[in-house]
């Protein structure tokens, strides 16, 4: 078999694990693929390469396709999503002088809810409220920005949000320089090991079906490359696949442990993958089942309708056009690549590639090619609904 | 560099800009600095250490900033480009995909740019240029460094390989070297792989 080699930028974070699976277990290779996984240092150094043409596909934060193709993040450049790689995975948390004041106003500690949480939270306030995300186009600060929004305390609250590189999120914390981080693991559980910070909530709690991280390519080489797509999102599915086997979660905690990719120990990658958290230093850890979703509850399909949800927000925050932005949104995503590729391998289609957003607030078995389909949870925590049918 | 000279090509406006750099190594940031002070521009600050990032530069309010690729607070700045207050704006270079040849040389150099406020193109393009020149430069010097220190650990290898054998079959240098040379030929391997095989499963054995 030919073997196809292809450059896929990734950023290292627990989340990258299908791609890296992909390759190390030797899916990719099934397809005649060879995966050149190239580790980078920034989501703007992914996403300039992949807009030059040094990378042939990327693990991406699931907002950025949209915001590359309205232009609103580096070079304008058409970059679609063929399929979600991760569904939720994020924690939010606040520093432990944020946390000492929430106490004082009545916050009990621990994972809570959006409601209880908002409150402590922005009565600790002496000024802005510094808020750490990775990147101003992820889906950590279209959560945060929503839940405050969406508790009707806005007004109150003086926002300043501070994207701040994951690994280096702790060291803001504890250089005062933040007062609350939105980061994906393990990041948010550097902070607490390093007694610096505590969590309040994982991200789920405001979105209980966000999708994380997307695979994007350009929309051009997409289309003139049809059999190293397939092959691609053939493998990276059969990957996530594996991934949502829970039996195999510690294997997995041992490949990406070892592989040279991630350069992340054990303990850092057992959090997410297994669902377990100290919300504080020295604290019992708590379960959070379904904390990171590779593949089940049809995690990898490309809804619009999510892509919808983005461009909304995206064009609240930016102030633009909110009917362009959600019709730019849609067109990065491509349920017709997922359906065409992903189809003749026997993957679970649903009927149609747009839901109602956040109308599922429990597992509902839906209609679909093989009838198998378990759908939700994916309320948000206000129990809105979007409903993008209308401006499709 | 002629300084007058290059002032009568560029005029003498070109010059009067404020440029941060970003870059935590001392040696790096001087001869960027070097660089643009040879241009012409002597309005550079260096920005080493990254927290506070985007607090620092709407301190410093410069004209155009300059960091590594590689540098992982690129992110951080990121935030600045897309701030709220249009007066602190910065404008990745890329944003300007016109000239394009320009932009890919800048990626291959590991040079990334942003561009604050309205600055016309002919003022930014020689500025970028130098940097990028001496961009390639360091990544080239770079490059060769890394080479010299692995050719000089791959010596330290082939050596301690060919000592071994000396003591283990009683043999000249030159020969424990042509056994080397000859087993890595009929494996259709390199000498440095063959006798890093050698010394791995000798310090297993031992």
């Amino acid at each position: 078999m030919t073997v196809a080699r292809l450059n896929l930028g990734y950023v290292p974070l627990v989340d990258s694990a299908p791609l890296i699976v992909a390759q190390e277990l030797n899916f990719a290779a099934d397809e005649g693929l060879s995966l050149n996984l190239l580790r980078q240092p920034s989501w703007a150094a992914l996403r300039d390469l992949l807009a030059l043409g040094h990378l042939d596909a990327a693990h991406m934060l699931a907002p950025m396709p949209t915001a590359m193709s309205l232009g609103l993040s580096g070079p304008a450049a058409r970059i679609d999503a063929l399929m979600v790689l991760s569904v939720n995975g994020t924690v939010i948390g606040v520093s432990n002088a944020m946390a000492a004041v929430m106490r004082n106003h009545g916050w009990p500690g621990g994972f809570g809810t959006p409601y209880d949480t908002v409150g402590p939270l922005l009565k600790a306030l002496d000024g802005p409220l510094r808020v750490g995300v990775p990147f101003p186009y992820s889906m950590h600060r279209l959560l945060f920005e929503y839940w405050i929004a969406h508790t009707g305390q806005a007004q109150a609250a003086d926002i300043r949000i501070i994207t701040t590189p994951p690994p280096l999120m702790a060291d803001a914390v504890a250089m005062g320089e933040i007062d609350v981080f939105c980061v994906g693991e393990p990041w948010g559980s550097v902070a607490v090991a390093d007694d610096v910070g505590e969590l309040v909530m994982p991200g789920a709690a405001i979105w209980a079906h966000a999708p994380e991280k997307v695979l994007a390519a350009r929309h051009d080489w997409i289309e003139e490359n049809t059999a190293a797509v397939g092959a691609l999102m053939r493998a990276v599915a059969r990957a996530a696949a594996w991934l949502d086997t829970p039996k195999n979660r510690p294997l997995a905690i041992e490949i990406l442990a070892r592989s040279a990719h991630l350069d992340l120990p054990h303990a850092a990658l057992d959090h997410a993958l297994m669902g377990r958290f100290a919300t504080q230093f020295d604290a019992a850890p708590v379960d959070v089942p379904g904390f990171l979703r590779f593949h089940d509850r049809a995690a990898n399909f490309p809804w619009r309708s999510q892509a919808a949800w983005i461009g909304a927000e995206i064009a609240r925050l930016a102030g633009i056009d909110r009917d362009t932005a959600i019709a730019a949104a849609q067109r990065t995503m491509r349920p017709d690549c997922y359906r065409q590729h992903l189809g003749p391998i026997g993957v679970d289609m649903p009927g149609a590639s747009a839901k109602i957003e956040g109308a599922l607030t429990y597992p509902m078995a839906v209609a679909s090619t093989r009838g198998e389909m378990i759908l939700g949870p994916d309320a948000f925590f206000d129990g809105e609904t979007f409903d993008f049918t209308l401006s499709e | 560099m002629d300084q007058s000279s290059n002032l009568t090509h560029h005029g003498p406006v070109t010059k009067n800009m404020k440029i941060a750099v970003i870059e935590p190594d001392p040696d790096r940031a001087r001869d960027i600095i070097d660089a643009l002070m040879e241009g012409g521009w002597t309005d550079v600050v260096v920005l080493g250490d990254v927290t506070g990032l985007a607090r620092k530069l709407a301190a410093l309010d410069p004209d155009l900033v300059l960091i590594d690729l590689a540098n992982p607070s690129r992110d951080a700045l990121e935030q600045v480009s897309v701030a709220s207050d249009a007066q602190s704006r910065p404008v990745a270079m890329f944003v300007d995909r016109s000239d394009d040849e320009m932009t890919q040389a800048a990626v291959t150099a590991g040079l990334s740019a942003y561009v604050v406020g309205e600055l016309q193109p002919e003022r930014i393009k020689p500025v970028l240029q130098t940097a990028i020149a001496r961009f390639q430069m360091m990544s080239q010097m770079r490059n060769e460094l890394e080479a010299a220190k692995q050719a000089l650990a791959d010596r330290k290898t082939v050596d301690r390989a060919k000592g071994m054998i000396m003591r283990a079959r009683g043999v000249s240098e030159e020969e424990a070297y042509a056994l080397l040379r000859k087993t890595a030929m009929s494996q259709n391997r390199k000498v440095i792989d063959v006798a890093q095989a050698l010394l791995t499963a000798s310090d297993l054995l031992t």
